[in-house]
């Protein structure tokens, strides 16, 4: 496979995702707008952090007057995942020049992040260079339209009356994140406990219930998933 | 009405902090790989945070002054199932559908 034909192979095998990106784009562009942030700061959002969930979850709390490092504290959680995939990406990008490699960093999504990943296991025999191409053709679609979608609801957003209401689009946009997440049981008890342990903490000052009750789920699906494993031995 | 400071300092360092997860291993750690209890945990990072956020949100909505609405909640149990069953933009679509049905039908009654 050439470079020319893996850039191309990469675009092609990510551009189904376009359907996800362009309306996640839209809602933030309109969200930012509805939450009182004019258009260059909807931009930069999109721009300078260019990872969905993160950027709502930072909004979000924003909005409900948490301080600025529990939203800090939330947003970055969310994207602490991606360290697992920089991980994983390394025995087949960590050749490339510093520069390219920042740039990679920079573009890493979810899903394109996974396509490219189950296409270096299935073809082995991609050359290096052909690597970093399909890598960033994954990207190219994806990019554009991210800061494209934000940009359009950012300028429309204004315009969509109050009955739609648009303050629910957060929510539903977090459950609808969420629910692929939910794949096995000790997900689902994580989630759970996650939710009620939220509600039950609400009253902590400075939004800290969030932190308080992410902490403990995540060790809640952790441990469960350790019973699961020993019991599945015994 | 978010405030500039808070906005803008909160961007600048989400931006770093985000780029800097991302360049971890691909940029300054190279192939050392993260301890197996780090990796346990990272996997419920998502199912850990987004419910926490969302359950407030759902149940104490600030559009209706913090009192639960019946309206919003089945409109989220619509999206969580659509979600689970088909896909993330089905659950878009049943969450926010679902809201402006119920809306539509109670403005009309």
């Amino acid at each position: 496979m050439t470079e020319a034909q893996a850039f191309r192979k990469g675009a092609l095998d990510c551009a189904p995702f376009i359907l996800i990106v362009v309306p996640f784009s839209l809602l933030f562009g309109v969200v930012a707008r509805d939450a009182g942030l004019d258009l260059l700061q909807a931009m930069a959002m999109s721009v300078l952090v260019i990872a969905g969930a993160s950027q709502f979850t930072a909004l979000a709390l924003l909005e409900d007057h948490a301080p600025v490092f529990v939203a800090l504290l939330a947003a970055l959680a969310v994207n602490l995942r991606m360290a697992m995939y920089s991980a994983a990406l390394v025995p087949y990008l960590g050749h490339a020049r510093l520069g390219v490699r920042a740039l990679m960093a920079y573009l890493m999504v979810d899903q394109a992040f996974a396509v490219a990943v189950r296409t270096y296991e299935a073809h082995p025999a991609m050359t290096p260079a052909a690597r970093v191409a399909y890598y960033f053709g994954c990207m190219v679609l994806i990019c554009p339209f991210w800061y494209g979608g934000t940009l359009t609801g950012a300028l429309v957003g204004q315009a969509i009356p109050a009955e739609f209401s648009l303050d629910f689009a957060v929510p539903v946009c977090f459950i609808a994140l969420t629910a692929p997440l939910i794949r096995s049981l000790p997900h689902a008890v994580a989630a759970l406990v996650s939710a009620l342990a939220a509600l039950a903490l609400a009253w902590l000052p400075w939004s800290l219930g969030l932190p308080v009750a992410a902490l403990v789920a995540m060790i809640t699906g952790a441990q469960t998933e350790r019973l699961l494993q020993r019991r599945g031995r015994a | 009405m978010i405030s500039d400071a808070a906005f803008w300092s909160l961007t600048a360092a989400l931006a770093v902090g985000t780029f800097l997860i991302r360049f971890s291993f691909l940029g300054i750690f190279g192939r050392r790989t993260l301890p197996p209890w780090a990796l346990l945990h990272l996997k419920y990072v998502g199912v850990a945070v987004f419910p926490a956020l969302v359950a407030p949100l759902v149940l104490w909505p600030e559009a209706t002054g913090g009192t639960p609405d019946p309206a919003r909640l089945i409109a989220a149990l619509a999206a969580l199932v659509a979600g689970l069953r088909i896909s993330v933009v089905a659950a878009i679509l049943a969450g926010m559908g679902t809201l402006y049905l119920i809306e539509a039908a109670a403005r009309l009654l």
